[in-house]
């Protein structure tokens, strides 16, 4: 049955003009169709155009950019010549937007209730009144906790999973005939990404819109997504049907995408370590670390973000720290890098106690140990040339001058795999990877033996992650430098990392050697973030929920807690009167790897056990119903 | 929280007006010439000099004489004029009412236009009214006060007879020949102070635009108007606030220049007077209030941007 046409894109342009007045084409000729009740995927990297196009649907470009040419009719209408008033009408009304952070698109001075409902009751949809009515009934549909008054709060009072539902119920409140879903995942922890998603998919079959949906991510857009459009460089490469472009793509381009796709986390799919760079003492200790903010009392932090926490990085060697976020991942890499004093503990270099305080460390001590931050845009000085960027700790921890110096800034931009030229650009001119890249190499020209990654390659797109990844892999193996490596992506980890570390709450819930952290038996909250990560499967989604530590695991949040187990409450395993009450006992397993648990190993293996039991059964079966044994 | 927020602003107020009177003090007591010498002038032997030395405090120690001062100052003994022998408090009353009075007519006539214009240059930007607002601006902030002052008192009271370029203030004049002797002073002391407030709430405004909250805004269809108006404005309002009272303290203590032009009798003006005349204990009272009217305003303003923000207003 050939369903009716919402929103018809037809050889739609649109340009940017540079400073010399030179029309850059930026969309170059797309076409597409939404249908009613139809959700439509673009994907592809950063460039290719798929939020530029999309904002075409509510007739707006970012400053900059113009529309060039082409057709945008939205029910036979075309967006783009319409009159001003008339395309600010159908914003809101007619299309809706949600874009991809939802904390920086609340206005933090406004009520959530009032930015939620602002645009139906403004176009005149519907009065104040039955607009709040909406909104919290939305904010039901969505799962939201406290239904009823969170309207009344702040953005800063809800976490970011919830934000970004309430960011649909903004979105679906006027009930427009289109929503535009901006990477609406992309930032979440992938726990909060299946309940978000979830809530998405849920509140658009019931109100039966339709749907764009830009991501980079193929694993969540096959969870989503009727139709898909794969764009590149501002051209459609390839279009179909879901099931028709994941599992039958055609075009190169498209399969390359497809294999970009982070793998499941499993054991065995990391490199091998040459041993090459093998030495008797680790590299960094870190031993009965606990830490925390707002001072010091009686030898206990005011607010304890980690407890407890013993981890070693040998020589060379990689060691993962994963977790959600607010788990203190961030926090364990600032007190290794000295910014972070710790309240109680020990922090060893070579073997040597290292004081806590940065302001106290030795010169070398601090070359030894440096810091990759996350975001190459705010690291790298805008004003000063990527020589200098890299030039400073050449001069500051080794003393090189003039010629030396140029010829060590060479050497290390070819150690990133970047031309020498690039020593006299600004970091302005190069491209996030590249920029990453420099981010690097900044900490490199320190010549460290411990680099401390946080979040490297969560803001780069897949391909160019997956490159940082390569190149973090050769930089290891050539100098021996080991990493901390920090991320909440569990695949990145999987394929990166020899030891994993599993942050929950702020407590090491498990750790070991990456190939048997990812077999089983498993810590419950492992196994939960595991089985938390999209694969690229139509259908995948609602599989998952069936499990029972979904259930359990995705509903509810996390408590920072100082008695008991920090995850009884998301545990589908607990006991009550001793997980509630009691420290888990340490088990200790084959390989140094330790879980933290009160159940015994059989019991875990045997809930192992028990969820392949239920997984195989639904299959067969295909059972509609969730299975949930309590 | 936000009630210790404001309560550590009043402390940080506190300590800083304890730092001023140190500084004050110590400053005067540096400056050369002795109240004593000056006050007995031709008179003056050692015997009745040491005499008034000892009547006056000045024979103590500097830390003593310190603590006397401000313990007096605390309990609202300002002194006595060392020059005239009236009681500084009676001075300051009588200058301090005229002072008051000038900053507060400014502050009510340019607040309201600034934050207007500010808004409209910043609502419809690159417009001819926007650009001349900013070139206005640029101009009156780049030009020393005098000279607006001067030019002034040039147009409306040389050439076109029609206000007065001095204010002289008897008691009993009526309300428009009140209002028509302050007219020039308050002319003046608008376009000053006003420029920075334009400027500062268009850039505040302008800058807020640029959030993603503003864009998410527009793509619900918000008329620009009140996106402006009703999410730019509140997360706009701390730098603006805090240049409204950065520009508040100078009417009290700044405006000498004006003061001395129009020949307005202020406190700006005491202060100089005294500081021609040796009068240190009337300088320092002086330099007392002018900081105290900063810090007043300044923690003012800060609880005005606390309040403003939900953060801090409602914690988690």
């Amino acid at each position: 049955m050939e369903r009716e046409k919402l929103f018809e894109v037809k050889d739609l342009r649109i340009s940017a003009t540079n400073d010399d007045g030179v029309e850059i084409p930026i969309v170059k000729g797309v076409s597409f169709d939404i249908h009613k009740g139809e959700v439509v995927a673009l994907i592809g990297e950063s460039g290719s155009g798929k939020t530029t196009i999309s904002l075409a649907s509510l007739a707006y470009t970012k400053p900059g950019l113009h529309f060039a040419g082409g057709e945008a009719l939205l029910n036979g209408e075309d967006v783009l010549t319409m009159a001003p008033l008339r395309q600010r009408e159908i914003r809101g009304a007619n299309v809706a937007y949600l874009a991809q952070s939802a904390a920086a698109t609340f206005n933090p001075a406004i009520t959530i209730g009032e930015q939620v409902t602002e645009s139906a009751v403004l176009h005149g949809v519907l009065t104040q009144e039955e607009a709040t009515k909406r909104a919290v009934k939305l904010y039901h549909a969505l799962e939201l906790p406290d239904a009823d008054r969170i309207g009344f709060r702040y953005p800063h009072q809800v976490s970011g999973g919830q934000l970004q539902r309430l960011m649909a119920a903004m979105a679906l409140c006027g009930n427009p005939d289109l929503m535009v879903l901006d990477e609406p995942t992309t930032a979440l922890d992938v726990t909060t990404q299946i309940e978000v998603l979830k809530a998405f998919k849920k509140v658009i079959h019931e109100e039966n819109s339709a749907a764009i949906y830009v991501t980079h991510d193929l694993a969540v857009v096959a969870q989503v997504a009727d139709h898909i459009v794969v764009l590149y460089g501002g051209e459609v490469m390839e279009q179909g049907s879901a099931d028709q472009i994941i599992n039958n793509p055609t075009h190169a381009y498209t399969k390359r995408l497809m294999e970009a796709v982070r793998p499941k986390p499993e054991a065995g799919m990391g490199t091998e370590v040459s041993g090459d760079h093998d030495r008797s003492i680790d590299n960094l200790q870190v031993e009965d670390m606990t830490a925390g903010y707002g001072g010091i009392v009686d030898g206990d932090p005011r607010v304890t973000v980690l407890r407890d926490i013993n981890v070693s990085v040998e020589n060379g060697h990689v060691v993962g720290v994963i977790g959600e976020s607010g788990c203190g991942k961030s926090t364990l890499a600032r007190v290794m890098a000295g910014m972070l004093p710790p309240a109680r503990g020990k922090i060893k270099l070579d073997g040597n106690l290292l004081e806590g305080a940065l302001k106290d460390r030795k010169l070398d001590e601090l070359q030894k140990v440096q810091f990759v931050f996350q975001m190459a845009d705010t690291a790298l000085n805008p004003k000063q040339v990527i020589g200098d960027i890299i030039g400073r700790p050449l001069e500051f921890y080794h003393g090189l001058k003039g010629k030396e110096k140029h010829a060590k800034v060479a050497e290390i931009l070819d150690l990133v795999e970047l031309p020498a030229e690039f020593a006299s650009r600004y970091p302005m001119e190069l491209s996030g990877g590249q920029k990453q890249r420099i981010n690097m190499a900044r900490s490199l020209a320190a010549n460290p033996e411990v680099m401390l990654c946080d979040e490297v390659t969560s803001a780069l797109d897949s391909i160019v992650g997956a490159n940082v990844i390569k190149l973090l892999t050769s930089l290891r193996d050539k100098t021996g430098v080991s990493f901390v490596f920090i991320s909440h992506d569990l695949s990145t980890v999987a394929s990166f990392a020899d030891e994993i570390v599993v942050l929950y709450a702020g407590r090491i819930v498990e750790q070991g050697p990456t190939d048997e952290v990812l077999e089983p038996p498993f810590h419950p909250y492992t196994r939960l973030l595991i089985s938390s990560v999209p694969e690229m499967r139509i259908g995948w989604l609602e599989e998952t929920m069936k499990k029972r530590e979904m259930a359990v695991g995705i509903a509810r949040g996390v408590e920072i807690t100082a008695i008991g187990c920090p995850f009884y409450n998301r545990c589908p395993l607990g006991i009550e009167g001793t997980c509630d009450k009691k420290v888990p006992p340490r088990i200790f397993l084959s390989n140094g790897h330790e879980i933290d648990c009160h159940l015994t190993l059989a019991q875990l293996k045997e809930a192992e056990a028990e969820a392949q039991r239920i997984l195989h059964g639904y299959e067969k079966l295909g059972n509609e119903d969730p299975v949930i044994v309590a | 929280m936000m009630k210790q927020m404001v309560l550590q602003r009043i402390a940080i107020g506190f300590a800083t007006l304890m730092v001023v009177s140190v500084i004050v003090f110590v400053m005067t007591s540096w400056l050369p010439g002795d109240v004593a010498s000056i006050i007995l002038g031709q008179a003056a032997t050692p015997e009745t000099l040491a005499a008034l030395r000892a009547e006056l405090g000045t024979d103590q120690p500097l830390i003593i004489q310190y603590f006397s001062w401000l313990g007096n100052m605390a309990t609202g003994d300002l002194g006595i004029s060392k020059a005239g022998g009236a009681t500084i408090s009676s001075l300051i009353e009588s200058r301090i009412g005229n002072t008051m009075m000038m900053a507060g007519l400014v502050a009510l006539v340019s607040i309201p236009i600034s934050i207007a214009l500010g808004l409209y240059a910043a609502m419809h930007p690159g417009t001819w009214l926007d650009r001349l607002v900013t070139f206005g601006t640029l101009s009156t902030i780049s030009v020393p006060e005098f000279f607006i002052a001067t030019v002034l008192v040039l147009i409306l009271a040389v050439n076109l007879h029609w206000l007065p370029s001095t204010t002289y203030l008897t008691g009993d004049e009526t309300t428009w020949q009140f209002l028509k002797a302050i007219a020039m002073p308050l002319f003046t002391l608008v376009i000053v102070v006003s420029a920075q407030m334009i400027r500062m709430t268009r850039a505040g405004i302008l800058n807020v635009m640029n959030s993603p909250y503003i864009e998410m805004a527009i793509l619900k269809g918000v008329p620009r108007k009140r996106i402006i108006l009703r999410h730019a404005f509140f997360n706009a309002i701390g730098p603006i606030v805090n240049v409204i009272a950065l520009n508040l303290a100078y009417l009290v203590s700044g405006v000498v220049i004006v003061e001395t032009i129009f020949s307005y009798p202020g406190l700006a003006k005491l202060m100089i007077d005294a500081v021609q005349t040796r009068d240190l204990p009337l300088v320092q009272a002086c330099a007392m209030i002018f900081c105290g009217t900063y810090v007043v305003l300044i923690i003012l303003a800060d609880v005005a941007s606390i309040l403003s923000n939900p953060r801090l207003r409602q914690p988690k």
